[in-house]
């Protein structure tokens, strides 16, 4: 989903980033208020991070014949929302477009928005009825992680299209060279975070309750 | 224990089985499997003939070299999976 340095109109990359910037400090101003406050948050944040810097690295192979990475993000959106992991996204993006030449910073904007706000957007989105619905916390955790990496890959091609072509066709092609191939790797991304929610429910089942409390003081 | 174990196994086993799958029948097809990212500049020339990309980014033209990106995107990986290897240490009960 990392849109190339140069490939969106100065405009474009000036909606986005207008778009993009509350999400990312709200979300600093909020890690730092978990950090501050609730100390037992330290370690859970940097896992959350951890995962976007691990699977984000990860290039796949997929079925259309070209790779693509997962995004890493539906452990955050679960337990965080959307502005703690627009943050953490951005720490991630950052990293490989100054290092790696991955993404770039004029369409970093853009990037954040796929990756760190609307995808995880529609994750929370998911989350929020899986639990209601009485789903269990790995399956809901799974399923949340493989909405927040396949939505994140619709929205860069929406952002591509609105671009590069304004047409149907035109979202037809970008859709079957991002979402189309990442379908596969999002059942991936699924399947590790239903084992990872697994283990928590052996382990720490508490952190799910965290989450809950987070969310319940988000809303007051 | 012994049923999450399973799970995880299970888990990873279904993942490296797929990963491979999906490499030998593009090996048959003879697939290459290029980045989606960069996927798309192919797709902006169908789509919008004549864009150019208006800055080339802080390198420029210059590609970072694949040894030193490869250790770079290693990088990344490690950084994450030492933080999650280090709070699946701490998180994990006794019994």
């Amino acid at each position: 989903m990392h849109i190339m340095e140069g490939f969106l109109d100065p405009l474009w990359c000036a909606v986005w980033f207008v778009i993009a910037i509350p999400f990312v400090v709200l979300g600093a101003k909020k890690v730092m208020e978990l950090v501050r406050e609730h100390p037992e948050h330290k370690m859970t944040v940097a896992l959350a991070g951890a995962f976007i810097f691990l699977l984000s690295s990860l290039k796949l192979p997929s079925v259309t014949g070209s790779s693509s990475h997962p995004t890493g993000t539906g452990f955050s959106a679960a337990l965080y929302g959307v502005a703690v992991t627009a943050f953490l996204a951005t720490i991630v993006l950052i990293f490989q477009a100054l290092l790696l030449a991955h993404g770039g910073l004029t369409t970093l904007g853009a990037n954040i928005c796929s990756m760190g706000i609307i995808g995880p957007a529609v994750g929370v989105l998911i989350w929020k009825l899986l639990i209601k619905g009485g789903v269990g916390f790995p399956l809901s955790l799974g399923i949340t992680a493989f909405v927040a990496d396949w939505f994140t890959y619709v929205v860069t091609a929406i952002q591509m299209t609105l671009n590069h072509g304004q047409s149907v066709e035109a979202f037809i092609n970008f859709m079957s060279n991002y979402a189309l191939t990442q379908i596969p790797l999002s059942v991936v991304e699924a399947i590790l975070f239903f084992m990872f929610g697994v283990y928590l429910v052996r382990n720490k089942p508490e952190i799910f309750d965290i989450s809950a409390a987070v969310a319940a003081k988000a809303e007051a | 224990m012994a049923e999450s174990k399973t799970i995880y196994i299970a888990g990873f086993a279904i993942i490296a089985v797929l990963v491979v799958c999906v490499l030998a029948y593009g090996a048959s097809q003879e697939w290459e499997f290029g980045g989606a990212d960069d996927g798309a500049e192919g797709v902006v020339e169908e789509v919008d003939p004549g864009y150019e990309p208006w800055w080339g980014g802080i390198f420029g033209d210059y590609e970072l070299p694949g040894e030193t990106e490869s250790m770079l995107f290693a990088l990344q990986a490690a950084i994450g999976a030492v933080i999650i290897g280090y709070a699946i240490g701490r998180f994990t009960k006794k019994d």
